[in-house]
């Protein structure tokens, strides 16, 4: 009885985060605040929903099976996230008029897409070669 | 009891969600979006398998539901490359 309240909330947390992610998802006005609302929180709800379904079977094939697909959407859901907003800044993405900060402005090559910065970090030519 | 607050609370709320996903996957202004809304909704439906798997009584649907977790990230990562190398000029 205790068992099924506890799972009843978890599971009602996690359904209201999907919620959210998804009516975010919706409302955002920019390509990259609907992604971060679907990375993060979409995940969260995910895994609580998944923490339901182990507290309700109490059995160990199930409960590997649920840290398992936990692990894996913890450990993809950065990395797919960091990969489609990648391309969609290469891609030309506008930004919402409200953004205020761009740091990667013009730090980006539109052709070769590689990463140039201001702040020279690599040590000289000339240097290594004295140092040889 | 848990088994019927799952059936008509959850999974409804679920599913609003799931047809709010698709909405903006219709109209996405760029691919882009699409690919995101439909990473989103492989996710929401591995979260309808696991609560369906305890409405009822089964636990191998979770096989499932970690195909699609795998599936869900190739098809962003594979969407992503290509959409990344369509643009780029050596």
């Amino acid at each position: 009885m205790i068992l099924d309240l506890v799972i009843i909330l978890i599971t009602s947390i996690g359904t209201l985060f999907i919620l959210i992610a998804s009516i975010g998802l919706i409302r955002m006005p920019d390509f990259f605040l609907r992604l971060s609302v679907t990375v993060k929180a979409a995940t969260l709800g995910i895994g609580f929903v998944m923490g339901g379904t182990a507290l309700y079977f109490l059995e160990f094939p199930v409960t590997a099976k649920v840290m398992a697909i936990i692990f894996f959407l913890l450990l993809t859901a950065p990395v797919s996230g960091h990969m489609i907003g990648r391309t969609a800044y290469f891609t030309g993405m506008r930004l919402w008029k409200g953004t205020i900060l761009d740091e990667l402005k013009d730090k980006y090559d539109r052709k070769t897409h590689i990463l140039t910065s201001d702040d020279d970090d690599e040590p000289d030519e000339q240097i290594i070669k004295n140092e040889l | 009891m848990l088994q019927n607050y799952l059936l008509y609370v959850i999974l409804p709320l679920l599913s609003i969600s799931g047809i709010l996903v698709f909405t903006r996957f219709l109209k996405g202004p760029y691919t882009i979006d699409r690919v995101v809304s439909l990473d989103f909704l492989i996710n929401i439906g591995i979260a309808i398998i696991a609560v369906y798997s305890i409405v009822t009584d089964h636990s191998s649907f979770l096989d499932v539901a970690m195909i699609l977790a795998l599936i869900a990230f190739l098809g962003t990562i594979a969407l992503s490359y290509y959409l990344e190398q369509r643009g780029k000029k050596q």
